[in-house]
């Protein structure tokens, strides 16, 4: 039997949206296998949030210990240990978010298992399960195919596939805790709110966004000068709040903020998948940049190829003119 | 303090055009740049100022070929004290569980207190060797850590969740950090620091002389394979404005003042 066992992310009482994501590729794995998916739930108090999940008509396995309570590495590798010699799934998976990458690799040593990690596919091939991953940019992709063992461990990367429609009722069983250890080498100390700067870019209209392309401070004025004549609020790729152009509150993208603008202008951005994932959901996107494969591409409604400092300022002179 | 930091030798195609050798299964990178991967230089700023504020050593670690040294030189330039170069054909590149068995056998027997790595490679994306190799060398670890503060035997470390969001964790010394980028103010080297980079220790190394044993951490040993490469299609369904940049520059300014969007 080929069973997929997938375990839930959640954060501060919220399931993440890579748990209902993979429900979308897990239970067709699964069934190509000739078993199936069940979900696993690690934490206390968690009938709320298998509820939730339970919809998806798959099987959810709550273990319900307080230790779970804030994330800690070295407890889930200890009970991820023991639920996988005794679940003996075919395949385990979680998401590759901060906690999936913090765990799973050491878990992959441990127990001598293989590891795909940020998998945007995966399916069940000639006898084989194959992950889809993407390299270099974006530019390149990957079919990697797991060897005979035991497990296959695999980490499948948040916003790659669209959550399912709930279908079907599924049950839910509680197991008991498999973490025996306390654990005094790492602690959970707190959360640390993002910082709130002078303008929340989740609320403006118009968005003029700089990536890495801009290339050093002393260009800012071009992209301050389109803004202001259009009224915009100015945002960046993680490039541009690294590197200290503009500050980390206007960073878009997974480490950063969803933004849904009515008009999103990129300039000088690759379009790295952490940044398309935060700025998809605008309404008109713009994007200008001189290499024709860049990924911005293929979200964007109007597309410039060409080098944004000849661009650029010739939009902002139009725009004004066409203001009057 | 004792540190290492893993660093490594990366092509940028941020603006590169990517192709396929006729193998299928390996990229022509004849005409890419390389560098230190990004996430990595600021690794080597953080053991750099780790060493500056407690004392102590930075070993340089890479496993890369000989063109890679001008990036290690740079690492020493900027104030880590040796180096250490691993170059093995022999080892399967594609699993980074692989690359950790062949940094722990490099740094094993060596005394440390911290392992710091970046927290993902801009090449292949897994974001995987830095914990995996923290369970190979048996410490701790604290992955995608944006502030490390050096308290007695532990460290605090703030690691980056989604959205913005920190985790402020404590982990007992020794341990693997894997660093995420804009923790830090990478500096320029001082030319007086290329120069005395030049002398300092850099050991090149193979799998034999630090008793990793070839099988293990081969092509056959990994538990996965590389089936295919391929280049996806950019699917865009853009509008493309043609012409000179000032043209283009105009059809953007009139669609966006005729179509409302301002
Ligand atoms: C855990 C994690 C979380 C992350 N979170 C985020 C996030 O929230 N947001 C985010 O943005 N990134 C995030 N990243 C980083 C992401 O992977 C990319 O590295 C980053 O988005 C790249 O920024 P960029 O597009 O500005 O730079 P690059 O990828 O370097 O692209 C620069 C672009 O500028 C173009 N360009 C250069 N010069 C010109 C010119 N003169 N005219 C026009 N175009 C030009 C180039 O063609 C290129 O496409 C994260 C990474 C990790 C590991």
């Amino acid at each position: 039997m080929g069973n997929v066992l997938v375990l839930a992310e959640h954060r501060q009482g919220a399931l993440r949206d890579v748990s209902f994501e993979m429900l979308a590729v897990a239970p067709k794995l699964a069934e190509g296998m000739g078993g199936e998916a069940v979900v696993l739930l690690f934490g206390s108090g968690m009938d709320d949030l298998a509820k939730k999940i339970v919809n998806y008509g798959v099987k959810v396995m709550v273990v319900d210990d307080p230790v779970f309570e804030n994330f800690n590495a070295e407890i889930y590798q200890q009970a991820l240990s023991a639920l996988l010699d005794d679940l003996k799934p075919k395949v385990f998976m979680t998401g590759h978010t901060a906690q999936g990458v913090d765990f799973m690799p050491a878990l992959a040593i441990e127990k001598k298992l293989p590891l795909v990690a940020d998998a945007v596919g995966l399916a069940f091939e000639d006898g084989k399960v194959k992950a889809t991953r993407q390299l270099y940019s974006g530019k390149l992709n990957a079919v990697v195919a797991f060897k005979e063992a035991d497990t296959y461990l695999v980490t499948f990367r948040e916003g790659a596939v669209e959550a399912p429609d709930p279908s079907s009722a599924g049950s839910v069983e509680k197991v008991d805790s498999p973490v025996k250890e306390e654990v005094s080498y790492r602690k959970f100390v707190e959360y640390i709110e993002a910082e709130v700067g002078d303008v929340d870019i989740t609320q403006s209209d118009i968005l003029v966004a700089i990536g890495r392309g801009l290339k050093e401070d002393k260009n800012l004025p071009l992209v301050e000068d389109l803004a202001a004549a259009i009224k915009a609020d100015i945002a960046g790729s993680r490039a541009a709040t690294d590197a200290g152009w503009i500050p980390h509150d206007r960073q878009v993208g997974t480490s950063g903020k969803a933004v849904k603008p009515k008009l999103y202008i990129a300039m000088g951005i690759s379009g790295a998948f952490q940044h398309l994932a935060g700025m998809k959901g605008a309404k008109t996107i713009v994007a200008i940049n001189k290499d024709p494969e860049a990924p911005i591409f293929s979200v964007a409604d109007y597309a410039i190829v060409d080098d944004m400092f000849k661009v650029v300022p010739k939009l902002t002179e139009k725009l004004k003119e066409l203001k009057g | 303090m004792k540190t290492f930091v893993c660093i490594k030798y990366v092509p940028d195609t941020s603006e590169a055009e990517v192709k396929l050798n006729p193998d299928g299964l390996t990229v022509d990178d004849s005409r890419f740049s390389f560098d230190i991967n990004d996430a990595d230089n600021y690794a080597v700023e953080e053991s750099v100022q780790i060493k500056e504020a407690q004392g102590g050593e930075v070993t340089v670690l890479s496993i890369g070929p000989k063109k890679s040294e001008v990036m290690i030189r740079m690492a020493l330039a900027k104030g880590c004290d040796k180096a250490m170069r691993v170059e093995d054909e022999r080892m399967y590149g594609h699993d980074p569980l692989m690359v950790a068995k062949v940094l722990a056998g490099a740094i094993k027997g060596q005394e440390f207190d911290l392992v710091l790595t970046g927290c993902m490679a801009s090449d292949d994306w897994h974001m995987s060797t830095g914990v995996a190799l923290a369970e190979e060398l048996g410490v701790n670890h604290a992955s995608m850590v944006n502030k490390v503060e050096v308290l007695d035997g532990k460290v605090k470390v703030n690691r980056e969740l989604e959205g913005g969001l920190l985790e402020s964790v404590e982990v007992e010394l020794p341990a693997v950090l894997t660093i995420q980028t804009g923790i830090n103010e990478p500096r320029y080297a001082p030319i007086k620091g290329i120069r005395m980079a030049q002398k300092k220790e850099l050991n090149v190394v193979s799998l034999d002389d630090i008793g990793v044993d070839p099988a293990a951490v081969g092509a056959d040993a990994s538990g996965i394979e590389l089936e295919k490469l391929y280049i996806p299609e950019v699917v865009s369904t853009a509008e493309y404005l043609e012409g000179e940049p000032e043209e283009k520059a105009e059809k953007l300014a009139t669609i966006l003042h005729k179509g409302g969007l301002l």
